[in-house]
């Protein structure tokens, strides 16, 4: 069964065409980085599957349900941390956010949901800051709070907007190798920019830029050794120049 | 000094002092999270429009501004979450055009010289018995509401987006956050007055965000440094015969340059 199926997907925001006749499929435990150029529509694309932008033509499909009905199944880490950082926050409610609204108690939080919080903090390895204020963690840090509280639904898809954008390079590679940890049992769809620590960990990519060209790389990362960067020119190779 | 504290009006002073502190501690703590400080101060000084209505067609003051700063509280909140980029502007529209409308209907009244200076600036030594019944109501209604509805005001002011993802209702608590500040201003009028109230509502924040690490503890730690200030202050107002409303700010503002003195000198020489 496919996680997520879009079909004849159309976008226009003001007479621009954001996104133009957009098919996609992805499978479970997959690992899909989409990628292009800034306001190719990768962003819109996320937002559609989660709902915040209304679809207009064409459709999305969450386990074969309409997306708005099955977003309890995904979990979803926004762009930009570093915002709000001065806000009076404990980590731990930070995570706890990512319960879903219903059958909650009169006040404040259950046990079961403490724990749970918990739970996904140790996922990510961040159990031991649970009672720092967000703003005293860095970048990367916050980043795995914020994946902690995306796990938080036990979602079985992951949606990541450029989750290293604000994120020194060793902390890059920590996220990403948390991220196929993590891949093991969800499905991870991540928007970002670096491509080449991306394709590192990648099974398909997604290149967006009002139309969408799908590839599976899975295939073709056999041709190199392990360990080895992908330099721009084997990744052109490898996508194709067509759609770049 | 203490013989005052025989005298009624005094003990209406103090009471009233003590539970406008704990409301605005509170909403200040939500408006400052929220960044909502523009749009109290312009609920604020649009509340005068409701004054002036009050005064010209004899109803009670507290009931004009209420249903005046509820009203601007709605229509600042529809403007904000209709169009973000060019809010700013709107707002300052409402803010003039509310003074104008209180100046205009006060000028219209007849024979009546309201004493303008005691909305503006505060007269704590004029509290009636029913002024405390309301300041409670408002008082118990937003304790009510952050407690019961604390994640959710938490999810709201953090991160707006996730929690409207979550299924949270952020417009509708957005609303309700700056209606109750609507109503927060209004009970304060009478302690700090409408131009002072601003600062009321942000310097014991300021200083409880540094030392608090949840909005729960800011809300609290606000809350009682509002408290000390305003009794001090009201003590200051009291013995030297000056406007409390002047009195609370300023000792506010003192006590605020102490502890960025404080906290410039501890991160200096111990951090």
């Amino acid at each position: 069964m496919n996680v997520i199926d879009i079909e004849n997907l159309n976008f226009t925001y003001e007479k621009d065409v954001v996104l133009e006749n957009i098919n996609l499929h992805i499978k479970e435990k997959e690992f899909l980085a989409i990628i292009g150029p800034n306001g190719g529509g990768k962003s819109t694309l996320l937002k559609l599957i989660l709902g915040i932008e209304k679809i207009r033509s064409g459709s999305i499909k969450i386990f074969e349900k309409k997306a708005s009905k099955n977003l309890t199944s995904v979990g979803y880490v926004p762009q930009n941390t570093n915002v709000n950082t001065d806000f009076p926050i404990k980590v731990i409610e930070v995570v706890m956010m990512g319960h879903v609204g219903h059958k909650r108690p009169l006040i404040g939080y259950k046990k079961e949901e403490l724990e749970c919080a918990l739970d996904s903090l140790k996922q990510v390895g961040m159990e031991k800051y649970s009672e720092k204020k967000i703003g005293s963690l860095s970048g990367g840090q916050r980043q795995r709070v914020m994946i902690a509280r995306a796990l938080c639904s036990h979602p079985k898809i992951l949606l990541l907007d450029e989750p290293t954008s604000n994120i020194d390079a060793i902390g890059q590679k920590d996220i990403y190798k948390l991220l196929k940890k993590l891949n093991k049992h969800i499905t991870i769809v991540v928007v970002s920019h670096d491509l080449s620590i991306i394709l590192e960990y990648a099974s398909s990519v997604l290149h967006v830029n009002k139309k969408a060209a799908f590839h599976d790389i899975h295939q073709k990362r056999k041709f190199f050794t392990k360990g080895e960067h992908f330099c721009e020119v084997e990744l052109l190779q490898m996508i194709g120049n067509n759609n770049v | 000094m203490f013989d005052a504290l025989h005298y009624e009006f005094i003990q209406n002073a103090i009471m009233a002092g003590i539970l406008v502190s704990i409301a605005a501690g509170i909403i200040g703590s939500l408006i400052v999270v929220n960044r909502m400080v523009f749009l109290a101060g312009g609920i604020a000084h649009t509340s005068y429009g409701g004054i002036g209505l009050a005064v010209y067609f004899g109803i009670p003051i507290f009931l004009g501004a209420s249903m005046f700063a509820v009203g601007a509280a709605l229509l600042i909140s529809f403007i904000t979450l209709k169009q973000k980029n060019r809010s700013d502007t709107f707002i300052g529209l409402i803010w003039a055009v509310g003074m104008a409308i209180g100046i205009l209907f006060v000028d219209m009244t007849p024979g009546y010289n309201v004493d303008l200076m005691s909305y503006l600036f505060g007269s704590i030594l004029a509290v009636s018995r029913e002024d405390l019944w309301f300041m409670l109501a408002l008082l118990i209604s937003i304790i009510i509401f952050v407690t019961f509805w604390y994640r959710d005001i938490l999810a709201v002011s953090y991160d707006s987006q996730y929690a409207l993802l979550r299924g949270v209702p952020v417009k509708l608590f957005y609303t309700l956050i700056l209606v109750f500040a609507a109503l927060t201003v209004v009970i304060a009028i009478k302690i700090v007055g409408l131009i002072l109230v601003i600062a009321l509502l942000t310097i014991p924040i300021y200083i409880a965000e540094k030392l608090s690490n949840s909005l729960y503890s800011m809300m609290f730690v606000s809350s009682i440094i509002s408290t000390v200030f305003t009794l001090v202050g009201l003590a200051i107002s009291y013995n030297f015969d000056i406007t409390s409303g002047a009195s609370i700010i300023l000792v506010s503002a003192f006590f605020l340059v102490l502890f960025l003195l404080f906290e410039k000198i501890r991160m200096k020489y111990f951090f």
